[in-house]
C-alpha cells in the first residue's frame, strides 16, 4: 500500500471514530480497525512478507497509522462517556427546592413549666440548694397545723383547700394548697443545715382569669444556725436578676403576714409596661411576685427543733407566672389547656437545655 | 377596711401627704388597695354666685342668670326653678364634663339667648339622685372656690388591705397607731372620757355558760340611755359612713358602725322597750331561731353563742343583731351591748350560716378583749351628743379575757433574725409608740404586749414589728455563704431520670403538654381509677372531680380537642403524677405519650417523601423504649408481654416488663370502646412508663468498659422461617440467639410477611444473624454449623421451618 494509500485509510478511520455517536460504534470502529481482522491488523500481518528493509519502513509507517487511530478512540471513548454520564446526571434532576421533612427536633417541644422549673432548678442548684418533694395528697397537719395554721385559723379559708373525704382515722386529707408542706417534710427527715427548693403542683378551689384550681410553686427554705433576713434578701435579688436575665430588678418588700413565717414579706418587682410586654428591671411600676419570710417558731417546733438554736428563712413563688412574666403569656388558663397552638408557640425546643454558662434562655 | 383622710387625722397629727400615707401604709404590711380622691371628678366645678335672675324673652320656664364664677360675670340660661339672685351653687364652665348628663359643656345658644356654661343639681354630679332644682350652697361659701370642698366630697378615702393578724387595723386608730409608729406623724390622745350614770341600769344581763363553755362571751358591758330622740345621723356623720361604703340608717345605728370602725369596736344597740326581762348572753338551743338584721330568719344551734331575753332569741353574738328589737326612728330608750365573743365560735357561727358581716370579720380575728367598757362609754357619750337622754350606770357582767402574756425579749434577737442593728433606745421607741410595755436593763426585757395585738405573743413577733416599721429596705444583703467552690450537683437519681425522659420524648416529636391531676369520674373508672377516696369533697366541676388513675385519659382529650381545632395529626406527651390512693407511696409519677393521626418519629401527616404511618403499636413502642433506654434499660434488657390493660387495643398492645412481677410500662393502640368514651374519632396510639417502677440504678464509675471491638470480620446469615402466624417475633428470635451464644453477636428481623406463597394461618419471619468470630476466621463449615445450630433451635422453640 503507498503512503498515499495509508493516508486516505488513517483518514477513513478516523473519520468512522470521529462520528461514531456512542460507545456501540466507537467499538465497531475499534473492530474495523484494529480488531483481529481490522483494516490495520490486516496491514500488520502483511509485514511477515515483506522484505527487511520494506518491513522497515512499511511498518513504522502502519504503526503511526495504528497509534494514532488508538490514540482518536481512547479520546473518543472518554468524550462519549463524558456525554454519557452527563446525560445520566441530566435525566437524574431532582427538584431539591421540594422541603424536607424538618424532623423530630423542629417537632417537640418541652412545656414553660418544665422549662422554667429547670431554670429555677440551675440557679437555686449554683446557691447550692437541692430539689425536694412532696406529694400532692397531704395530710391536713403537714399542709396546715404544722405551719402554724391551726384549724379555727382564719387563713385557713383564704386558702380555698380542696379536701377528700373523711378517712376511717377522721382525718381530712387535702390537696396541697402550697408546696409549704414539703419544707415540713424535709424538716421531719433531714437535720440542719438545710438548704432546697420543693417545686410542684398546688391546688386552691379557685377558677377564673388568673386563677386555675391547679397551678405550680416553687417554695424555697434555708435552715441552719444563723441564716437571716439579709441572706432571704440577698438570695431573692439574685434569682431575680438571673432569672429574668437583667443586670439590675428594682424590688420592694413589703411587710405582710403568713402563719408560717415571722418577720413576714411580700415581695414586688419594678417594671414597666411597654405596649403589652411587661418589662422587668425597667419603669417604675410594681408587681407583686412572691411572700417570704423567716420560719417561725412554731413551724421550728412543730417539726422538733429547736428555735433558739435553728433559724431561716423560706420563700414560696409561683412558677406559672413567673414563667407569664419572662415570657409574655396572657393567660394562665391556656398553661393546662393542651392546645397545640399554643404549646408550639410558647413552648422550648427539645435540646434548648438552660444552662448558667450558655445563658438560661 | 376603707377610711377617710379627715377621718385619720382625728387620731394622726400629721403633715404627710396623701401619697406617703399610701406608701408608707403598704411599705408597714397595710396594703393599700386603692386610693379614691371623690374631688379628682369634680376639679372644674367651683363655688358661683346668682348676682341677677330673669325672665327669658321667650320661654316661660327658663331664666336668664347672671353668675360670678369668681373670675368673671357670666350669662347662664337656667331651668331651675331654685334659681335666684343672691343664692350660691355649684358652677360647671364651658369645657366641663357633666357625669350626671355625659356631657361636655359647649358655648350654646338657648331660645336666642346666649349661655356659657351652667348651674348644676346634685344628680347632674352624681352625689344624689336630688333634682328638684339646682344646688344650694350655704351662703358662706367662697366664690370661685373648689365646689368639692364646699360640697364636704374632698376627703380622699383609703382602702387597705388588712392581714388576718391585724384586727387592730380594722379600726382607723390602729392604722394611725401604726403610721405613728412607723414615724409619719404623731397619735392624737384619746379623746373619750367615760359618763357618769345618773340612775340604775334597769336591764339585768347575765352570762348563761357552764364552765367548758364560758369563753364564748366572758365579758358583757351593758347600760341604758332613756329618752333620746333617734332620727337621722349628723350630716358629718353620714358624709364618713357613706364615703366607706355604709348606708347611714339612723343616729343610733351609725353610732355602732361609726365605732366599729373607728376603733375595731363593734357594739349593738337594742330599743329597750322591745326587750322582756334579763338580757342573757347563752349557747343557743336546738329549734330556736330568729330574724336577723338583714331580713332572713336563721336557725341557731347549740354550738352558737347567742344574746336572748327571757322569750326569745334576739341575736347572733358577735355576727349579726336581730330585727325585732332593733333600733328605729321611733326608739326612745337604747340599750347598749358592749361585749367580747370568742373568735373561734364566732367564726364558726359565721361559716354556719354563711352571715358576713363587719362585727363577725372583726370578733373572728380578736377584738381588743379590754375595749368592752371603753366602747360602751365611747358610744354613750356620742348617742348623748346626737340624740340626747340620760345614761344610767354601767352593767359589768362577767370578766374581760386576759391580753397575752408577757415575755422575755431579748433585743439580740433583732439582729440574729433580721441582720439589722438598731440602738436599744430606736427599738424601744419604735415598740413603745405600738403600745408594747418594755421594762427591765440591758438586753434581755420583760415585753408586755398591748391588749389589742393578739398577734404579739412571742420574741419573733416584736421581731417583726421592729423590721416592719424600720424597713426591708434597710437591711443590707449579705451574701449567703457558698457550701463548695464549684456548685455540686444536686438533683438526686429520680429528678435526673425525670429529666432525661422529658428531652427524649421532645427530642422524639412529642409536644408536652400539662393537664388536670384531676378528671371527671367515668374517665377515671375508663383507666381502672374513680375509687372513692381519690373523689374530691368538694370539686370545682364534675369534669375536676377524681383523681387521675394515668396520664392518658387527659392527654386523649387534649389530643381529640386538638382534632376538633383542625389538627389532623399530632403527638403529645406529659410527665406527672397519678394516683392510686391517697397515701403518699400510692401517689406515682408516670412518663405518658399520645399519638394521633398520622404520626410517628419521622414526623406527621403527608408528605411528598411518603406519608407518615397512622399511628400505631410500632411508633409508640419505640417512644417508649426509647425513653427506657435513656433511662438506662436497653431493649435487650426488658421483656414484652401481652398483658396490657383493657383499655388498649387487645391485639395490638404490650407490656414492657422487667422479670415477672415488674411492669415497667404499656403501650399499644387504644381499644375503639375506651376512645368511644371519651369521644374521640380518630385511632390513637400510647405509652405510659412508671418511673417509679425502675430498678435502681447502680452507681458506676465514670470510667468506661473497655472496648471489646475485634478485627475479625464478623460474617452475617440471613434465614426465613415459616412460623404460625401467632408466634412471637421475641420467641423465634431469642431461639436463634441462644444457638450460639459464644459466635452470634446480634439477631435483627428484617421481614414480616404473610401472603402469597405462605399458607394461611402461617407467616414468614426472616431474620440476620451475625456471627462474631473471634480468635479466628470461620471456614465454611464452621459458620454452616452454627446456621443449622440456628434452623434446629427456631424449629424446637417454634416449630418453624425454613422457607
Amino acid at each position: 500500500m503507498s503512503a498515499s494509500e495509508l493516508d486516505t485509510l488513517k483518514a477513513e478511520l478516523l473519520e468512522a471514530i470521529a462520528s461514531a455517536s456512542d460507545l456501540t460504534t466507537l467499538e465497531d470502529a475499534r473492530v474495523g480497525a484494529l480488531g483481529k481482522k481490522g483494516r490495520v491488523s490486516a496491514l500488520m500481518q502483511r509485514l511477515g512478507t515483506m522484505a527487511p528493509e520494506e518491513r522497515k519502513s512499511y511498518g513504522q509507517a502502519v504503526n503511526a497509522v495504528k497509534l494514532a487511530v488508538s490514540e482518536a478512540i481512547e479520546a473518543k471513548r472518554e468524550t462519549l462517556a463524558k456525554a454519557a454520564t452527563a446525560a445520566r446526571l441530566a435525566a437524574e434532576r431532582a427538584d431539591v427546592t421540594l422541603p424536607v421533612r424538618e424532623g423530630p427536633l423542629a417537632e417537640g417541644r418541652i412545656h414553660p413549666v418544665s422549662q422554667v422549673t429547670e431554670e429555677l432548678t440551675e440557679i437555686f442548684a449554683d446557691m447550692g440548694f437541692s430539689i425536694a418533694e412532696g406529694p400532692d395528697i397531704e395530710t391536713d397537719f403537714n399542709n396546715f397545723t404544722a405551719l402554724n395554721i391551726p384549724p379555727e385559723h382564719p387563713a385557713r379559708q383564704d386558702h380555698d383547700t380542696f379536701y377528700f373525704a373523711e378517712g376511717p382515722d377522721g382525718a381530712r386529707p387535702v390537696l396541697r394548697t402550697h408546696t409549704s408542706p414539703v419544707q415540713i417534710r424535709t424538716m421531719l427527715a433531714n437535720k440542719p443545715p438545710l438548704r432546697i427548693i420543693a417545686p410542684g403542683r398546688v391546688y386552691r378551689c379557685d377558677s377564673d382569669q388568673t386563677h386555675t384550681p391547679m397551678f405550680h410553686q416553687i417554695e424555697g427554705l434555708v435552715i441552719d444556725e444563723e441564716t437571716h433576713l439579709g441572706h432571704l434578701k440577698w438570695v431573692l435579688e439574685e434569682f431575680c436578676k438571673a432569672f429574668f436575665e437583667v443586670p439590675e430588678v428594682k424590688m420592694r418588700f413589703r411587710a405582710s403576714h403568713f402563719p408560717f413565717t415571722e418577720p413576714s414579706m411580700e415581695v414586688d418587682v419594678g417594671y414597666a409596661k411597654v405596649g403589652d410586654e411587661i418589662r422587668i428591671g425597667e419603669g417604675d411600676q410594681w408587681l407583686e411576685i412572691l411572700g417570704c419570710g423567716m420560719v417561725h417558731p412554731n413551724v421550728l417546733k412543730a417539726v422538733d427543733l429547736d428555735p433558739k438554736k435553728y433559724q431561716g428563712f423560706a420563700f414560696g413563688v409561683g412558677i406559672d407566672r413567673l414563667a407569664m412574666l419572662k415570657y409574655g403569656m396572657p393567660d394562665l388558663r391556656a398553661f393546662f389547656a393542651g392546645d397545640l397552638r399554643w404549646l408550639k408557640h410558647y413552648g422550648f425546643a427539645p435540646l434548648s437545655v438552660p444552662t448558667l454558662a450558655g445563658g438560661l434562655s | 377596711m376603707k377610711f377617710t383622710l379627715s377621718w385619720l387625722k382625728e387620731h394622726l397629727d400629721t403633715d404627710a401627704s396623701v401619697v406617703e400615707i399610701a406608701d408608707t401604709l403598704t411599705l408597714i404590711g397595710l396594703e393599700i388597695e386603692d386610693v379614691i380622691d371623690p374631688a379628682k371628678a369634680l376639679e372644674g366645678f367651683r363655688v358661683a354666685e346668682v348676682v341677677s335672675a330673669g325672665k327669658h324673652p321667650d320661654a316661660d320656664k327658663l331664666q336668664v342668670l347672671q353668675v360670678n364664677t369668681g373670675k368673671e360675670m357670666l350669662q347662664v340660661v337656667c331651668g331651675a326653678p331654685n334659681a335666684r339672685a343672691g343664692m350660691k351653687g355649684v358652677f360647671a364652665p364651658v369645657g366641663a364634663y357633666v357625669p350626671g348628663i355625659d356631657f361636655t359643656l359647649t358655648k350654646a345658644n338657648i331660645r336666642g339667648v346666649e349661655s356659657s356654661g351652667m348651674m348644676v343639681s346634685e344628680r347632674e354630679l352624681e352625689i344624689s339622685d336630688e333634682h328638684m332644682g339646682i344646688i344650694e350652697l350655704p351662703s358662706k361659701s367662697r366664690v370661685g372656690s373648689s365646689a368639692a370642698k364646699a360640697l364636704g366630697l374632698d376627703d380622699v378615702v383609703f382602702d387597705i388591705a388588712i392581714t388576718p393578724n391585724r384586727p387592730d387595723c380594722l379600726g382607723v386608730r390602729g392604722v394611725a397607731r401604726d403610721l405613728a409608729a412607723a414615724g409619719l406623724g404623731k397619735l392624737k390622745k384619746d379623746p373619750v372620757k367615760p359618763v357618769k350614770g345618773g340612775f340604775d341600769n334597769p336591764v339585768p344581763v347575765k352570762l348563761e355558760f357552764d364552765k367548758e363553755t364560758k369563753d364564748a362571751c366572758p365579758i358583757f358591758v351593758g347600760r341604758l340611755v332613756r329618752d333620746v330622740r333617734n332620727g337621722p345621723s349628723p350630716a358629718w356623720l353620714q358624709a364618713r359612713l357613706k364615703a366607706i361604703g355604709l348606708r347611714p340608717i339612723n343616729a343610733l345605728v351609725d353610732v355602732t358602725n361609726y365605732i366599729s370602725y373607728d376603733r375595731a369596736r363593734p357594739l349593738h344597740v337594742y330599743d329597750a322597750d322591745k326587750l322582756s326581762g334579763a338580757i342573757r348572753a347563752r349557747l343557743g338551743k336546738a329549734g330556736e331561731s330568729f330574724e336577723a338584721l338583714d331580713g332572713k330568719a336563721y336557725k341557731v344551734d347549740e354550738e352558737m353563742c347567742v344574746i336572748a331575753d327571757d322569750r326569745a332569741v334576739l341575736g347572733l353574738g358577735g355576727v349579726m343583731g336581730g330585727e325585732e328589737t332593733g333600733c328605729t326612728e321611733e326608739t326612745t330608750n337604747v340599750f347598749i351591748e358592749s361585749a367580747y365573743f370568742d373568735p373561734k365560735r364566732t367564726a364558726r357561727t359565721g361559716r354556719t350560716l354563711n352571715i358576713l358581716s363587719d362585727a363577725r370579720f372583726r370578733f373572728e380575728r380578736g377584738i381588743d378583749p379590754q375595749s368592752a367598757e371603753h366602747g360602751i362609754e365611747q358610744a354613750t357619750g356620742m348617742v348623748l351628743e346626737l340624740c340626747g337622754g340620760e345614761a344610767s350606770n354601767v352593767t359589768v357582767a362577767g370578766r374581760a379575757p386576759k391580753a397575752n402574756k408577757p415575755f422575755r425579749f431579748d433585743l439580740r434577737l433583732i439582729g440574729r433574725l433580721s441582720g439589722l442593728s438598731l440602738f436599744h433606745r430606736v427599738i424601744v421607741r419604735k415598740l413603745a409608740a405600738l403600745g408594747v410595755g418594755l421594762e427591765g436593763e440591758g438586753h434581755v426585757l420583760k415585753a408586755v404586749p398591748p391588749s389589742w395585738r393578739p398577734d404579739l405573743s412571742i420574741p419573733a413577733d416584736l421581731v417583726e414589728e421592729v423590721v416592719r416599721l424600720t424597713g426591708v429596705d434597710k437591711i443590707p444583703a449579705t451574701p449567703l455563704p457558698r457550701l463548695s467552690g464549684i456548685a455540686k450537683p444536686v438533683l438526686t437519681v429520680a429528678q435526673k431520670k425525670t429529666r432525661a425522659v422529658r428531652r427524649l420524648l421532645a427530642a422524639r416529636g412529642l409536644v408536652e403538654a400539662v393537664t388536670w391531676s384531676f378528671i371527671p369520674k367515668d374517665e377515671a373508672v375508663l383507666f381502672g381509677g374513680g375509687q372513692d377516696e381519690l373523689a374530691l369533697d368538694n370539686p370545682i366541676s364534675t369534669e375536676l372531680s377524681q383523681m387521675r388513675p394515668s396520664l392518658l385519659p387527659g392527654l386523649i382529650s387534649a389530643a381529640k380537642r386538638n382534632r376538633d381545632r383542625g389538627f389532623a395529626d399530632g403527638a403529645l406527651f406529659e410527665l406527672g403524677q397519678a394516683y392510686r390512693g391517697l397515701k403518699p407511696e400510692e401517689q406515682f409519677v408516670a412518663a405518658s405519650g399520645v399519638r394521633f393521626g398520622q404520626s410517628s418519629l419521622d414526623g406527621a401527616g403527608r408528605h411528598w417523601s411518603g406519608a407518615a404511618p397512622d399511628a400505631g403499636w410500632a411508633a409508640v413502642k419505640a417512644d417508649a423504649m426509647a425513653a427506657l433506654e435513656a433511662l438506662g434499660l436497653p431493649q435487650s434488657k426488658v421483656q414484652i408481654t401481652r398483658d396490657a390493660p383493657e383499655w388498649f387495643h387487645p391485639g395490638r398492645s404490650g407490656a414492657i416488663k422487667l422479670g415477672p412481677k415488674v411492669t415497667l410500662g404499656v403501650f399499644g393502640e387504644l381499644h375503639p370502646d375506651t376512645l368511644a368514651a371519651l369521644d374521640a374519632d380518630t385511632p390513637m396510639a400510647a405509652f405510659e412508663i412508671y418511673l417509679d417502677n425502675l430498678p435502681p440504678s447502680k452507681r458506676k464509675s465514670t470510667a468506661k468498659a473497655a472496648l471489646d471491638a475485634s478485627d475479625l470480620q464478623a460474617v452475617t446469615r440471613d434465614f426465613a422461617f415459616l412460623v404460625d402466624a401467632d408466634t412471637d417475633a421475641r420467641t423465634l428470635v431469642r431461639a436463634a440467639s441462644g444457638a450460639d451464644k459464644k459466635l452470634i453477636s446480634d439477631v435483627s428481623v428484617f421481614d414480616e410477611f404473610t401472603g402469597q406463597g405462605v399458607p394461611d394461618g402461617k407467616k414468614s419471619l426472616a431474620i440476620e444473624v451475625t456471627l462474631q468470630p473471634r480468635d479466628k476466621t470461620l471456614t465454611d463449615e464452621e459458620i454452616d454449623a452454627v446456621a443449622e445450630k440456628v434452623v434446629t433451635g427456631v424449629a424446637k422453640a417454634t416449630g418453624g421451618t425454613l422457607r
